[in-house]
This record gives structure tokens, C-alpha cells and sequence, in this order.
């Protein structure tokens, strides 16, 4: 596993192949010493997996684009996924937005910014036993469409809302 | 030195309840400082909650996530008392870790 984190990384960052080398093994070496080899494989996955980061979607400067590269399909509209946002959000810097869905065998959430400068803001695998929904805190550059995506079956679904905000959130 | 990472998680029937508070800039990368200088961009870009082994949330930001994240969801099959391993990494490479107990 070490070696799979290593090579994705130096494909992606260069610079944190060395770190991410020490990590590993300070982080195997405590789960060695602390559990005796109880549980070494779970403690050894502790560590949040920075490869796995979407980093094509995260980078399209459009909404259309990091939908593409998200899921490569196009979401349908429905009703059965609810966007909580508000109205009006006086601070663009923190807009709390929450999702959640009916939908079953929900895969996938994410939550895009059309009028951000990187428009997807957050996206939340959900494995089996997990609820479909999440609660956060986005930043808005502007007032803006915020658009919710579920991922449900083999489609995706959508739910959409105008988000007027007063004072962005992305500085400039 | 204390965590980042706060996490209150309640086990309410079969599902438990997880909110977790992440202290950390969120740069964007499109804001000045005071001398007119973009500050870099640094975001958590990953975030595992683990229970019994298994990744039962994760979550992928971009630099739109606020500052000092907030998150909240639930899953099924916890109990009272079982440990839940919460850890993240930034676009920096930095990452922290903290084992919480589910109340």
C-alpha cells in the first residue's frame, strides 16, 4: 500500500513523495510499537489518503466541465434531492449548505459553485450504511446558482437554488 | 499539542450522528494580505472518519470550504463507547489525526 501511496503521489506532487515516505513509516512504526500487531493494517490507513483527491474535477473552471469530470454524465433534475441553502447569505465566506436525498443506493454527493472560480466545492463518496446527506460550509465568491448531485444508481441527479450573497467570500 | 480536529459523534438508535469542527486557514488562493500579496493556496483536500476498520465517510474539499470546516453526517452500525478515527491532508502534505469516542 505504502508504494502505491508513493507512486501516485510523485505522478501528481513531486515534492511530497519523501514526506509522504517518512509518514508512512512513523506511521507504521507507532502502530507496530502501540498495538503489538493487533490491528497494524487499520492503523496504518489512518492516515487520510491525499491521492484519492478528484483533482481533475477540482480544477475545471466551469460548472459543465467538473460535472464531466465528476461523474461524465449529465444530472436530471429531480425532487428528490433536497437543497437547504439560504436565501440570502449576508457572508459569502461562510453560506452553510446541507444535502440530503430519498434517493436509494446513493453513491455519491457533491455540492458545485457555479459562479466560483473552481466551481465544485466538495464532494462525499458515501459507502454503503452511510446516510445520503451531509451538512457543510462554503465559501461564495458572488451570488451565485449552488448545485447539489447525487450520484444514484447509474445516474445522477440534481437539485438547484440562487444563493444572493452580500459580501463575497473570496476576497479581491 | 491539541488536535485540529474536534468531533462530537452520538449514537442515537442505529445510526449515529458524527459533527467534527477542523481548525485550518482553507486559503483559497485568491485572497490578498494587508501588503497586497496573494496568499498561497492551503485546503484540506481529504477527510476519513474510520469505525472498526471501515471508512465510513470521506470527504473531498476544494478551497470553497470555509474556513475552520464543519462537517456532518451519519452512518449505521456504531455503538456507544466505539472508537471513531477521524484524520485528514492538506494540499501541503500536512495532515493530522484524532481517535474520538462515540458518545
Amino acid at each position: 500500500m505504502n508504494d502505491k501511496n508513493v507512486s501516485k503521489h510523485s505522478n501528481r506532487r513531486p515534492g511530497q513523495t519523501r514526506r509522504t515516505i517518512v509518514q508512512a513509516a512513523i506511521a507504521g512504526g507507532l502502530a507496530g510499537l502501540a498495538l503489538a500487531g493487533a490491528a497494524p493494517l487499520s492503523r496504518a490507513r489512518a492516515a487520510a489518503d491525499a491521492a484519492k483527491w478528484p483533482k481533475d474535477a477540482f480544477s475545471q473552471k466551469s460548472e459543465a466541465d467538473a460535472i464531466k469530470a465528476l461523474y461524465g454524465k449529465t444530472p436530471e433534475p429531480s425532487d428528490k434531492v433536497n437543497l437547504d441553502a439560504p436565501e440570502i447569505a449576508e457572508n459569502g465566506a461562510v453560506v452553510p449548505i446541507s444535502v440530503s436525498t430519498t434517493l436509494p443506493d446513493v453513491t455519491s454527493i457533491a455540492i458545485l459553485v457555479s459562479e466560483n472560480p473552481f466551481p465544485l466545492a466538495a464532494n462525499y463518496p458515501i459507502p454503503p450504511g452511510t446516510s445520503p446527506m451531509v451538512a457543510n460550509r462554503l465559501k461564495m465568491a458572488k451570488t451565485s446558482k449552488v448545485l447539489a448531485l447525487v450520484a444514484s444508481g447509474d445516474k445522477v441527479f440534481s437539485a438547484s437554488k440562487e444563493v444572493k450573497v452580500t459580501v463575497g467570500g473570496c476576497g479581491g | 499539542m491539541a488536535s485540529t480536529i474536534r468531533v462530537r459523534a452520538v449514537a442515537g438508535g442505529d445510526t449515529t450522528e458524527v459533527q467534527a469542527l477542523v481548525q485550518h486557514p482553507m486559503d483559497s488562493g485568491f485572497v490578498k494580505d494587508a501588503q497586497g500579496n496573494l496568499i498561497p493556496p492551503h485546503y484540506i483536500e481529504v477527510v476519513e472518519f474510520e469505525h472498526a476498520g471501515k471508512t465510513v465517510f470521506t470527504a473531498y474539499w476544494g478551497p470553497a470550504i470555509s474556513k475552520d470546516p464543519y462537517i456532518k453526517f451519519s452512518f449505521k452500525g456504531a455503538q456507544k463507547g466505539d472508537d471513531l478515527t477521524i484524520s485528514w491532508v492538506d494540499n501541503k502534505g500536512t495532515t493530522d489525526s484524532l481517535v474520538g469516542k462515540i458518545q
